[in-house]
This record gives C-alpha cells, structure tokens and sequence, in this order.
C-alpha cells in the first residue's frame, strides 16, 4: 500500500492570538506540527504497520514546514516531500489542496490519503474533501477508525464520528480520509526516528516539479478584527448541600438579572 | 565555541519532556503519597528507549551522545526526581561503567540487556557504616577457585528490589597497605543465592522511587563478573561517579527550571495588595536568582557533557557542576514555596516535593562538603587526576552508531 499523510506546521496551541495591523499574530509562540496532523500520521502508520507499505509525507507551506515533516519522520514515516513555492505565499485551502492534490498524483499509485480533522490555524477543515474532489476519490472525513482495509479488493470501511454517534461508511480506494483523536494517541518520535529525521535531506517540489501553474487564491482575508473582550468573573457558590448551593444559584441568577 | 544544541538533542529533548509531561506528570503526587514507584515507569522508559539513550547501538542502546543523556535527565528531573534517578543508577553508576571497564563479553551479558531495558542495573557502594568513607566499607569478597564469595550489607541503594543487576564494590584485600587499593567491582545478578534485597521506607524525598538495601550471605559469582583488576575497586567506582554526578547535576538543573517555572506562573496568577506578587521586587529578586542558578546549572553540566563527548577527563567539571546544581536546586525549591505562600507548604502544589526530592541529591553521589574539598582540592593543587587503565571513550557518532 501507498500512503499519502499530509501535515502542516502551526503555532504552538499554548499560543495567544491577537490581531496586529490587520492580520492574525502569534507573537513568538513556537512553531509546531499541527496537533490534528499527530493523530494523521499515527493512523497512516498503524495502516501501513497493519496492511503492508510505505507512508510518505508531505507538508505544503514556507521552509519552516520542513520541521512538522521531520516530526513525521521521526515517528516513523518513510518519506516526507515539502511543497513550496515563492510564488505562493498566502494561499488559500483552495489552492492548498491543488497541490495537495498534484502532488500525490506524482507521487503516482496512491491507495490512501490521510489527514488530520482540521488545522488548527486556519480552522477549516476543508483541505481533506477538497482534495479527494479534485482527485475524484470518496472522502471519508472524522474518521474514528479503519474498521476494515483490502488492499487488493481495494475496498475500505470507516466509523466516522459524529455528535449523535458513530456513522459506519464504506468506499473505494483510492480514498482520502481526515481523522479525529478517537483514532488513537499519537506515538512519540522513536529515538533512531529523531536520528533520521535530523539526518535527513527533505527534497521540495515546486509547482514546475509538480507540472502545474501556481493557482491563485479566491478567498482573501482584507481585514481581521478581535471581537471586543468580554468581561468574565467566576464565582464558586459553596453551601453544606446541594439543595442549598442550587437555591443560591438560582437567587444570584434571578437578582444578575439573567432569566 | 559553540552552544548551540542540534537536531538531535532538540528531539531527544521533546520526546522525553512530552513523556513526561503526558504520562508522569498527572499521576507522580499519587505515587509520592503513596511511597511507590509507579509499576509502569521502568518498563515504559524501557520501551521507549530512555533506559539506553547513549549506548552504542551495538550494544542495545540507541547511540546518542553524553550530551543527550544530560538533557533526558534535565527533562526527567523537571517532572519528578525519581525517574532521573533511574537514569543516575541504572546508566550512569552502572551501564556506563561497563562501557567503560567492561571486557567485551561482560558488555554483551550485562550492557546489552541493560541498554535494551530488559533488565534494570543499580550500584551498590554505599555501607550501613561507611558512606563518603568509601575504603571504610565492611563487605568482603573472598576468591574461591574460579569464583569469589560475597558477604556484607549494602544501604541506601536505589533500585536495590527493583534491578536485576548490581554493580557492587567489596574489600577482596584486607591487608592492603591503603584501603584504597583493597577493593574490588563485581556485577552481581539480584537473582543470585544469598541475596536479599527490600526498601527503605519513610524518606523525606523521591517517595515515588525506590531506595533500598541489598545484602550478601555467601554469594558465589564466577570470575568472569569482576569487573576491572583485583584492587581496581575504588578507582572504579569513582569513575562511575564521574558519570552518576554528571547525571545528578543534569538532573537538579532541571529541578531548578521545574521551581522557577511554577513559580512564574503562580507569581503572574496570584495577589496580594491589588496586583499580581510578580510585580514585588523582593519576589522579582526570587525568580532572579532561580533564572541565574537555573543558566549557570545548564552550563556547568553541559560543559561536563562536552568533555565527555571529547574524551576528556571532567572529574573536576563533574562534580563543580553537580554541587553547584543541587545545592542551587534545593534553594530553588525553597524559595519556590515561599513564592506559593501557605500553598507551597501543601501537597496540592508540585514545589513542596520539589524541595523535599532536592535534598537527598546534596547527600548522595558525594555530599556537598565532598565536592567543596574536591574542588578546594584542585585549586589548591593538592589534588589531581592520575590516568585510568580504561578511560571513558570519547563519543564516536560513527561507532556509537553503527550496528556492529
Ligand atoms: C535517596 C538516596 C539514594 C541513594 N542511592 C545510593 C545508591 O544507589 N548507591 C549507593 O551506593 N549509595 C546511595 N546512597 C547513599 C549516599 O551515597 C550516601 O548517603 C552518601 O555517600 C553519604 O554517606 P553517608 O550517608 O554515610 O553520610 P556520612 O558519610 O556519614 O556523612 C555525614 C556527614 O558528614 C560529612 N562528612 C563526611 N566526611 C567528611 C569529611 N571528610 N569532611 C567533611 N565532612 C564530611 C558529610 O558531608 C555529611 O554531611 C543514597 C542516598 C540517598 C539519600
Ligand atoms: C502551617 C501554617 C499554619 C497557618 N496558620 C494560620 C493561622 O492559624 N491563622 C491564620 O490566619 N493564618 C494561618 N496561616 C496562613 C499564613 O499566615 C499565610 O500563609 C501568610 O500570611 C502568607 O499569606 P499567603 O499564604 O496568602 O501568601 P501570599 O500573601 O499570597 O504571599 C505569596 C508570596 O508573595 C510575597 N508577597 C506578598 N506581598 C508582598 C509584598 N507586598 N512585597 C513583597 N512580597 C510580597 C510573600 O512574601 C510570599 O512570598 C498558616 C499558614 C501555614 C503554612
């Protein structure tokens, strides 16, 4: 089997976000793999661990996104290819995922691609479906396990995750699936991962390695604004019984005026 | 001259901090309490490939260098003492003892499955009546044909129920003309007839480790466990303090960031007088000495985890690095539950452990009045560090990590 894993590198989620001159700003918060994109790459390798096969991974993103690549190869990827070009630079996930999708038909006989849920930057969640539509392939998004893979009928069955419940969908590969963190705890970097990671040369294609015109962007950000704070004050109600704490709180909700 | 940590360190740094963090962190108060080691933390640091971080590959380990091994204990240390420990005995005091002295069938019986974690090494030096005294220790191994017969008490030993493997040091000369030179190092299995082993209860700190006695009524061990020359003992084990200490003073670095950064967070949280106790200088003056030992303690033991990396003998480096970093540490913790106020004093916060677990590390590996005479010793010119017949190897990336 050939697997596609797909992660991109975010500021750290500890990170505040505030909004300067018109744009999102993250101070010096660090960089990190996408927390979602964990949970990707450990699904990518427990299915290639479980069926047989190569993962690869690829991040679309600045020179920067090589370190979420060689957080993927330290847990154990095969492969890891950066997409990137100058040319670039504030796309959209429409054209994130064209290259997404450029990208794993170079890399030719893909029977999988595997993302996260959602970055958590951007927030969209739109690169999985958007990319399986460009390529043509069922997408199977909120996966919260692979419950059946044949490599060779070439035929997979998933449990999505939805808020009623679990949503058992089956498709053809060649699919591409988004997971959730019902999947499974991502593993930490192995000791001789973080050694090849570190050794590594991770190559890049361009949008002329991978034979298509830089897309342009449809959706632009002109202006971001912060909503105006609210105001916040916690208050711990005690009393010596739960009938007692409840009939505090309703007093103090009817003289707050809220009801 | 270069200070910058490489890719490399910077993993091996993340993966044991996110280890740490997401595993021994939520439960350790439990633990402490309860004055248990957490069954599952040396099999998981086994799995995980801690317990071999920098033996060669050839011998099980994973073939990072000395370097990496002070950051691994920093990151340990920084969520609970006990599990540097584990890096203190298990590797320091022994692993690399072996790697140093070892014969190469010695390294492929013990290294090996020490540095793989399939089994668990400690040391055994300390007597119920000879501590920094060393030559003043009791225990006796006496040569019988192809084997020698141990007899004596081990005490405040760390890991002693829980290894399999001990690397002890008894008297096999009684008439030596200096004590020094009448010891000797042995590898003894745990499982050995006439070995009993058990805990100590009611420390003051490392509750979630394990500490013990190990004791020795007519244990045979063939030959082939010596380890080093008949009366190599003393040197011995005082080269697997070159390398304990080193571990220590990592650790206790890491001890110090742990105080400082509880400490940030409660002083930016907490008021007192209509704003936060971060904005009182004489607090400010706290997290100012904290950040100062914490850097200087970073220094110290990675100058000593450079030397070691060169080949270079750091006994002196070793212990300036260790002393400075526990003593520092437990005046971090100190001053971390004065920052905390009355719930510094309580267990629903980290620092009061924190001072307690520092204290047992100013005692062990050479109290801190030993390193002060060591240290008052070089600058005096009193003392100085002879050559060893087996000196630690430098680091060899490509050695280190070949296959075989
Ligand atoms: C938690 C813990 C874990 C330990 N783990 C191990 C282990 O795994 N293996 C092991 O072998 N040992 C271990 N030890 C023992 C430790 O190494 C000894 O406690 C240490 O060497 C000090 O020896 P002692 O306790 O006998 O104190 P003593 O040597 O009796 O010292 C008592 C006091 O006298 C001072 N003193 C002694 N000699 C001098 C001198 N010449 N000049 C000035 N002052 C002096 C000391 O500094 C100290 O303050 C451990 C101890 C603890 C607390
Ligand atoms: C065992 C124990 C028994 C106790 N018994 C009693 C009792 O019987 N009755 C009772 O009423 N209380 C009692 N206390 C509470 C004790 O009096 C308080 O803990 C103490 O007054 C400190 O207050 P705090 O803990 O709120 O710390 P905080 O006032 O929050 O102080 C936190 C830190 O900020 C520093 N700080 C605060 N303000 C300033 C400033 N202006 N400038 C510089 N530094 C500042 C403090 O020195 C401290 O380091 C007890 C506490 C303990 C630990």
């Amino acid at each position: 089997m050939k697997i596609a894993v797909f992660v991109k590198q975010v500021p750290d989620s500890a990170a505040t976000l505030s909004v300067k001159g018109g744009q999102p700003d993250w101070g010096d918060a660090p960089l990190v793999i996408n927390p979602w994109d964990e949970y990707a790459v450990e699904a990518a390798l427990l299915l290639a661990e479980a069926n047989g096969g190569e993962v690869t991974a690829f991040s679309f993103g600045s020179e920067s996104a090589a370190d979420a690549l060689k957080h993927a190869l330290a847990m154990g990827v095969s492969d890891a290819v950066l997409l990137s070009d100058p040319a670039l630079s504030g796309a959209d996930a429409g054209v994130a995922a064209r290259v997404m999708a450029a990208a794993i038909a170079k890399l030719s006989e893909v029977d999988l691609a595997v993302f996260g849920k959602q970055a958590i930057d951007s927030d969209t969640g739109l690169a999985p479906s958007m990319t399986a539509r460009l390529l043509g392939w069922p997408s199977l998004t909120l996966v919260a396990a692979v419950d059946a893979l044949d490599a060779s009928a070439k035929t997979i069955k998933v449990q999505r995750s939805m808020e009623e419940g679990r949503q058992v969908v089956q498709g053809k590969l060649p699919a591409v699936i988004s997971v959730v963190k019902d999947y499974g705890e991502p593993r930490y970097p192995s000791f001789m991962g973080i050694r090849k990671a570190s050794k590594a040369e991770i190559p890049t294609w361009s949008m002329a390695d991978l034979g298509i015109e830089a897309p342009t962007s449809r959706v632009t950000w002109p202006e971001i604004m912060a909503p105006p704070m609210r105001e916040v004050s916690n208050e711990i109600i005690e009393g010596s019984s739960p009938e007692e704490i409840a009939g505090k709180l309703a007093d103090k909700i009817i003289a707050e005026g809220v009801l | 001259m270069d200070f910058q940590l490489n890719e490399e360190h910077l993993g091996v740094q993340k993966m044991v901090r996110d280890f740490a963090n997401k595993e021994v962190v939520p439960v350790i108060k439990e633990w402490d309490r309860k004055q248990e080691m957490a069954p599952f933390i040396l099999p998981r640091m086994a799995e995980l490939g801690i317990l071999g971080i920098n033996i060669p590959v050839r011998y099980g380990g994973q073939g990072f260098d000395y370097i990496s091994l002070g950051l691994v204990c920093e990151e340990l240390e920084a969520a609970d003492s006990t599990l540097r420990v584990i890096m203190s005995v298990h590797m320091g005091l022994n692993s690399m003892a072996l790697l140093q002295w070892g014969t190469e069938e010695q390294k492929q019986k013990f290294l090996v499955p020490q540095a793989k974690g399939e089994k668990y090494a400690c040391f055994g030096l300390t007597e119920p009546g000879a501590g920094s005294d060393v030559a003043g220790m009791q225990g006796t191994a006496k040569r019988d044909g192809d084997e020698y017969v141990l007899n004596g008490e081990k005490m405040w030993i760390s890991l002693a129920s829980k290894a399999h493997h001990a690397l002890v040091v008894l008297r096999t000369n009684a008439d030596a003309q200096d004590p020094h030179d009448g010891l000797s190092a042995f590898m003894m299995e745990l499982d050995r007839e006439g070995v009993k082993t058990g805990d100590i209860h009611g420390k003051m700190g490392v509750r979630a480790g394990s500490t013990g006695w190990i004791s020795m009524q007519d244990v045979r061990v063939p030959v082939e466990n010596r380890l080093g020359e008949e009366g190599e003992g003393f040197k011995i084990a005082m080269s697997c303090l070159d390398n304990g200490r080193y571990t220590v003073g990592a650790g206790a670095t890491g001890l110090i960031r742990a105080s400082l950064e509880a400490s940030l967070k409660y002083a930016n949280d907490r008021k007192a007088f209509g704003r936060e106790i971060g904005k009182f200088q004489l607090v400010q003056q706290k997290i100012a000495y904290m950040v100062q030992s914490y850097e200087a303690a970073r220094l110290l033991y990675l100058r000593a985890g450079w030397m070691k990396n060169q080949g270079q003998r750091n006994t002196r480096e070793t212990s300036l690095a260790k002393w400075f970093a526990t003593d520092a540490s437990f005046d971090a913790a100190s001053e971390a539950i004065q920052v905390h106020g009355a719930y510094g004093y309580s267990d629903e916060y980290d620092v009061e452990r924190y001072l307690r677990n520092s204290k047992g590390a100013v005692i062990y590996e050479g109290t801190s009045e030993v390193h002060q005479l060591m240290q008052a010793g070089y600058a005096l010119g009193y003392r100085e560090d002879s050559p060893l017949r087996c000196e630690m190897p430098a680091y060899d990336p490509e050695f280190w990590q070949a296959e075989a």
